[in-house]
C-alpha cells in the first residue's frame, strides 16, 4: 500500500498531488512537464516538499505535520533512474554491490547479468545500463522500487528486449514498484493502477483496466495513445496461416504471429483507434475479429467521440468520429458490433499476464 | 646528479623538498575541505572564502611574508600564544613551510574545485538512494571521481612552493640549511662574486621540476574527463 500526498510550489509551477495505490506496479502516467518526476522525487526524499505525507507499507517517510522527513540514504527507495547513473569508475559487479547484496544471485539470475560482472559501464550498451540499474536497486533492499522512464532513453528494440525483465520483476520479486511513463502501451502492459497526471495534480487514478477503458480519460491519456487493456487465454494456434486464437471473455480473436503456447494467459492493448463500430453484424469482410458489444458510456472530445464498450467482462475502447457517431444513433445500452483490426495489435502491445 | 652539484646547493634543493612536501601534505586537507565548499557548498560568504583563498595569488608575497611575520613573532597575536606550547615559525624551516603552503593554496584549490564540480551531483544522488551517507558517498563517489584533478592540484602546489621566494626570505630571512630554499640560494648565489655557475645550476633544477609538475598535472586534469564521462 503507497500513499502519497505532496504540495511543492516550483517556480511557476505548483505540485498538488495525493494518490493512493495497491500492491503492485502503479503508473505515474502524463505528459513531460506534469510533475511525475517531481512527485517520484519527493518520495525518494531527493525533493522536500513543503506540506505533505508520504508511506510506503506502513513505513512514514515524509509528514510534515508530524515533522518527519527520512534523509534519502535511510529511505530505502530502489530508485531506477532514466540515465542509469551507474558508477562510470567501478565495474559491473561493484556497482551492484554498492548498496547491499540482497538476494544477490537471483538478481543477477533474474535479471541476466552474470555475463557483464566484469565490464566498465562505458563498455556496456543503454539496454545492459538499465538491466545493471535496476539489479543495483534491488540488491539495496528496497521497501519499494522507483522508476523513473526507465526505457525512454533505449530505441524500440532495446525496449522490446528489456520491457519482459521488468514484467519477470513485476511478477516475481513482490516488490511495490512506482513506475513514471508517458508511454501508454508501457503502462498497459506493466501496470496494476495508474495515476494520470496534469499539470502538477492527479487527474484521475484507478486499476489500469478501468482507467485506460473509459471514455472521459481518453482525453487526458492522449487519443492516439488511448486503448483497452485486457485479458486473454490463448485458445487455438494455426501454425499453416502463422495465427494465434485468443479467447476473451466476450468472444475470440485472432492475432498474427505465434504469441505462445495454448492455456497461455496473456496481457492485450487493443488501442482504442483500433476499434471500428457496426450496428449490423458485418458480412464478407477481411477482418476475423467481430465481438458483440454493448455501448456503456460515450465522451465527446475535441479530437472524436470516445465510445466505452463491454464486451462479455471485459472493457474495450473505441474511437469514432463524430458523424460516425452520429450516423450509428450511438447511445448508452446498445448493442453494437466492434471489429479489431487483428493486424493493427502490435507485438509490444502483448505481454505476460497477472 | 649528487657530484654535479656542490654540497651547498645540494642542500638547498633536500630543504626546498622537504619544505614543499610539509607544506602540501599539511595543507591538503584544508585544501580539500575548501575546494569541496566551493565546489557543492551554498552558504553565505562563499564568496569572501572564494576571495580569501585567491588573496595570496593578488597580493605582493612581500605583503604576505610581512603579515606572516607579524603574526608569528615571538611577540605576535599568533607566535606568542603558539611559543609555550614548542611551536615556532619564525627564522624555521617550519616557517618556510606555512609561507609556501599559503602561497600555494589558491594553485592548489583551484584543480581540485574543479574536478569536485565536475562530479554528477546525479551520480550523489544515485549513491545515497543505494543507502549511502553523506559521507560514503564523498569517500566512494566524489572523491574517487576527482582524485586526477585533487592529484593534479597538489602537484601544481609542490611545483609553486618549491618556486615560492618573497613571503618566504621576508618571513624566515635566508639561513643556509634552516631556510635557504632553492629560490633563496639563488637570490644569495647571485649576490656572491663567482656564484653564477651554482646559481645557472638551480635554476636548470627549478626550470625542470616546474616543467614536470606543469605537465603530469595536466595529463592528469584530462584524465578526469575521461572517468567521469561514461
Amino acid at each position: 500500500m503507497i500513499a502519497v500526498a505532496a504540495k511543492k510550489r516550483l517556480g511557476a509551477f505548483d505540485l498538488d498531488a495525493a494518490f493512493e495505490a495497491p500492491p503492485g506496479v502503479t503508473a505515474l502516467f502524463g505528459k513531460s512537464g506534469s510533475g511525475k518526476t517531481s512527485l517520484i522525487n519527493a518520495v525518494a526524499g531527493l525533493m522536500r516538499p513543503d506540506a505533505g505525507r508520504i508511506e510506503i507499507d506502513g513505513a512514514v517517510l515524509f509528514d510534515s505535520s508530524a515533522r518527519i522527513d527520512v534523509p534519502v540514504h535511510r529511505r530505502r527507495v530502489g530508485y531506477v533512474f532514466q540515465d542509469a547513473r551507474l558508477f562510470p569508475h567501478m565495474n559491473v559487479a561493484k556497482n551492484l554491490a554498492y548498496g547491499g547484496r540482497h538476494d544477490r544471485d537471483r538478481v543477477i539470475d533474474l535479471l541476466g547479468l552474470d555475463g557483464l560482472l566484469d565490464r566498465r559501464p562505458a563498455a556496456l550498451s543503454g539496454g545492459e545500463r538499465q538491466r545493471v540499474a535496476i539489479g543495483r536497486a534491488l540488491m539495496s533492499d528496497p521497501r519499494i522500487l522507483l522508476m523513473d522512464e526507465p526505457l525512454s532513453a533505449l530505441d524500440a528494440e532495446r525496449k522490446s528486449e528489456i520491457l519482459p525483465w521488468l514484467e519477470r520483476l513485476r511478477d516475481e520479486a513482490g516488490l511495490p514498484i512506482l513506475y513514471v511513463s508517458h508511454a501508454a502501451s508501457e503502462v498497459a502492459r506493466l501496470a496494476t493502477t495508474v495515476v494520470v497526471m496534469e499539470a502538477g495534480g492527479v487527474k484521475r487514478a484507478g486499476a489500469v483496466a478501468e482507467v485506460l477503458s473509459d471514455p472521459a480519460a481518453v482525453g487526458m491519456i492522449g487519443a492516439q495513445e488511448a486503448g483497452a487493456v485486457v485479458r486473454a487465454r490463448i485458445a487455438g494456434l494455426d501454425r499453416i496461416d502463422g495465427l494465434t486464437e485468443l479467447a476473451l471473455a466476450g468472444g475470440r480473436i485472432v492475432l498474427p504471429g505465434r504469441l505462445g503456447g495454448i492455456g497461455t494467459h496473456l496481457r492485450l492493448r487493443i488501442s482504442a483507434q483500433d476499434v471500428i463500430l457496426s450496428r449490423d453484424k458485418p458480412q464478407g469482410l477481411s477482418a476475423l475479429n467481430i465481438l458483440s458489444a454493448k455501448v456503456t458510456a460515450i465522451d465527446e472530445g475535441p479530437e472524436g467521440v470516445a465510445v466505452g464498450l463491454l464486451c462479455g467482462a471485459d472493457r474495450l475502447l473505441a474511437r469514432v468520429t463524430r458523424r460516425s457517431a452520429r450516423a450509428l444513433r450511438l447511445e448508452p445500452g446498445q448493442q453494437v458490433w466492434a471489429i479489431v483490426k487483428a493486424s493493427a495489435v502490435a507485438p509490444d502491445d502483448v505481454s505476460g499476464a497477472t | 646528479m649528487i657530484d654535479w652539484l656542490g654540497p651547498e646547493e645540494w642542500q638547498a634543493v633536500r630543504l626546498s623538498l622537504k619544505v614543499s612536501a610539509t607544506a602540501v601534505a599539511a595543507s591538503l586537507p584544508l585544501g580539500l575541505l575548501c575546494a569541496l565548499a566551493l565546489a557543492k557548498g551554498r552558504f553565505p560568504g562563499r564568496q569572501l572564502l572564494n576571495g580569501l583563498v585567491h588573496l595570496p595569488l593578488i597580493l605582493p608575497p612581500v605583503v604576505t611574508g610581512y603579515l606572516l611575520l607579524v603574526a608569528f613573532s615571538r611577540q605576535g597575536p599568533l607566535g606568542s600564544v603558539l611559543e609555550p606550547l614548542g611551536i615556532s615559525f619564525a627564522f624555521r624551516w617550519t616557517g618556510a613551510a606555512l609561507a609556501a603552503a599559503i602561497m600555494a593554496f589558491p594553485l592548489m584549490v583551484r584543480p581540485m574545485r574543479l574536478a569536485f564540480e565536475a562530479v554528477p551531483p546525479a551520480l550523489e544522488q544515485a549513491a545515497a538512494t543505494l543507502g549511502a551517507s553523506r559521507l560514503r558517498v564523498f569517500a566512494t563517489v566524489t572523491l574517487p571521481l576527482a582524485l586526477p584533478g585533487v592529484v593534479a592540484g597538489a602537484i601544481l602546489a609542490f611545483a609553486k612552493a618549491m618556486g615560492e621566494f618573497g613571503a618566504t626570505i621576508t618571513f624566515v630571512s635566508n639561513i643556509p640549511g634552516e631556510t635557504r630554499t632553492v629560490p633563496t640560494a639563488i637570490y644569495a648565489f647571485l649576490q656572491m662574486p663567482g656564484g653564477e655557475g651554482a646559481a645557472l645550476r638551480l635554476v636548470a633544477v627549478s626550470v625542470v621540476l616546474a616543467m614536470g609538475a606543469l605537465l603530469v598535472s595536466e595529463w592528469l586534469s584530462r584524465r578526469i574527463a575521461r572517468r567521469v564521462a561514461a
